[in-house]
């Protein structure tokens, strides 16, 4: 079975959107977290000490979190591969332009190959900066993530990768949802406009409540 | 009507194309598009040049042989074939660009005509019934439900024109191999081969050298048969469902 998925394009497209589903749902667990930023840094510090421990005592601490790294990994891995093969056969498959163009698609199915890299590069930078702190402007703390985020977004390098990289995940979503539940089979004429709806809505509120947190720190709200 | 045509010149599969600029007058509305390129090439006969090479078989629009991208869009204009496209749906004075089907899949062999034997490989390699057949049997000596028959008449209504693989961005045949695989899978006729008619059209389908889906829906908006994109979907459910059957044997 392993063997006629990876072997297919039907089956790569699988992977894409089994591998999609579990980034998108780690992203609504980690806006919900992000929001906790506006009820002072006590609260937030406290959240994020608490991912360290949860599944305490059965799981050690940090163990929780070092398993959903793994599998948060492995997703963006998989997905990445898939796309990259698909993507090669796809242009392999037009070699030749037409002469006369038709404007084609959406805004957002257009955007998918370089919202995804796009994507792909600030999720290095994002580890860098917030997670290890390699590239973090300022001193960065562990332990301390209200400070660290008050420091990214005081820089206007910080706001503009990230809200930049955020516009981009909004337009990912959009058609990536929605093509996912094609992909796997869920989709169909009379759940079309329900599937849309929901894949406007994740992406909408997603990219607001993340954009929220460097707009609360450029207006002081979050300080 | 006076046109301005632009057509795509290639004297056959290795040598390089262009576009040609040609003039035409005396163009009645009421003419099809193939009638006024036959106009075009009454007069190119006359002045002693290569006439265009174009496909066109019934000229009904049941065939499926006309092959003809023009103004960027496969088969025009309007939802339906070249060949049942009417200059009325043009302007006087219009300049039309005129180019063959482009996909790595489907070759140019001279002009406007290109190789689409890739979707006959792809019909042997499961788009049929191994059910005997014969003449046609007693209407309901097999039941089939009235949904189902309705769907399969969708499907079925697919002429393989290749105008999906011509409008897709990537050059994918998704649309027509879906069109053909639920044509059959959903009928008590084609049930035998279920598994093995998805499994195996799709493994010829990626094997020809098509594109994947990336569901820009491109290819149900140029389809002259209607088939809808969610046929796709429909074919997915199909593969996931028989590898995993495959996976359990």
């Amino acid at each position: 079975m392993a063997r006629t998925v990876w072997d297919s394009t039907v089956g790569k497209k699988t992977v894409m959107a089994v591998s999609g589903v579990i980034m998108l749902m780690y992203l609504v667990a980690h806006v919900i977290g992000n929001l906790k930023i506006f009820f002072g840094p006590e609260e937030f510090n406290h959240y994020g000490h608490w991912l360290r421990t949860v599944g305490e005592p059965f799981m050690h601490y940090e163990w929780t979190l070092w398993l959903i790294r793994v599998v948060l990994a492995g997703a963006v891995v998989a997905h990445a591969v898939c796309a990259y093969q698909l993507s090669r056969r796809d242009i392999k498959a037009r070699p030749s332009k037409y002469v006369h163009r038709k404007p084609q698609a959406s805004y957002a199915t257009r955007t998918m190959r370089w919202g995804g890299i796009i994507l792909g590069l600030f999720i290095v930078w994002h580890v860098l900066d917030l997670t290890t702190g390699t590239v973090h402007s300022g001193g960065f703390q562990a332990g301390h993530p209200y400070q660290n985020v008050v420091d990214t977004f005081s820089t206007w390098y910080g706001n503009v990768i990230y809200i930049v990289a955020m516009l981009a995940l909004g337009l990912h979503i959009r058609h990536g949802f929605w093509s996912a539940a094609q992909t796997l089979g869920v989709g169909s004429r009379a759940r079309d406009r329900a599937l849309k709806t929901i894949a406007d809505v994740l992406a909408l509120l997603l990219t607001a409540g993340f954009i929220a947190v460097p707009v609360g720190v450029m207006t002081g709200v979050v300080s | 009507m006076k046109l301005t045509l632009r057509v795509w010149r290639q004297k056959n599969a290795d040598a390089d194309g262009a576009m040609s600029t040609y003039a035409v007058d005396g163009i009645s509305s009421d003419m099809s598009f193939l009638e006024m390129l036959d106009i075009l090439n009454e007069q190119l006969i006359l002045s002693g040049e290569e006439p265009v090479a174009f496909d066109h078989d019934c000229r009904e629009g049941i065939c499926g042989a006309c092959s003809l991208v023009i103004n960027g869009e496969a088969h025009g204009p309007e939802r339906t074939t070249a060949c049942q496209l009417h200059m009325r749906s043009f302007q006087d004075g219009d300049t039309i660009d005129i180019e063959p089907w482009r996909a790595s899949a489907f070759p140019v062999i001279r002009d406007l005509v290109v190789d689409r034997s890739a979707f006959d490989r792809i019909i042997q390699a499961g788009g049929y019934v191994t059910a005997p057949t014969g003449s046609a049997p007693e209407a309901h000596a097999t039941p089939v439900p009235k949904a189902d028959a309705d769907f399969a008449f969708e499907h079925a209504e697919c002429i393989g024109c290749g105008a999906c693989v011509a409008a897709c961005p990537n050059g994918a045949a998704m649309l027509f191999t879906s069109a053909k695989i639920n044509h059959l899978n959903v009928l008590p006729q084609g049930a035998p081969e279920r598994e093995t008619r998805v499994l195996d059209m799709v493994a010829q389908m990626d094997s020809e050298g098509f594109g994947g889906c990336t569901l820009t829906g491109e290819c149900a908006t140029a389809c002259p048969k209607g088939i809808p994109l969610v046929s796709i979907t429909s074919m997915n459910k199909e593969w996931l469902r028989a590898a995993r059957k495959a996976g359990k044997r």
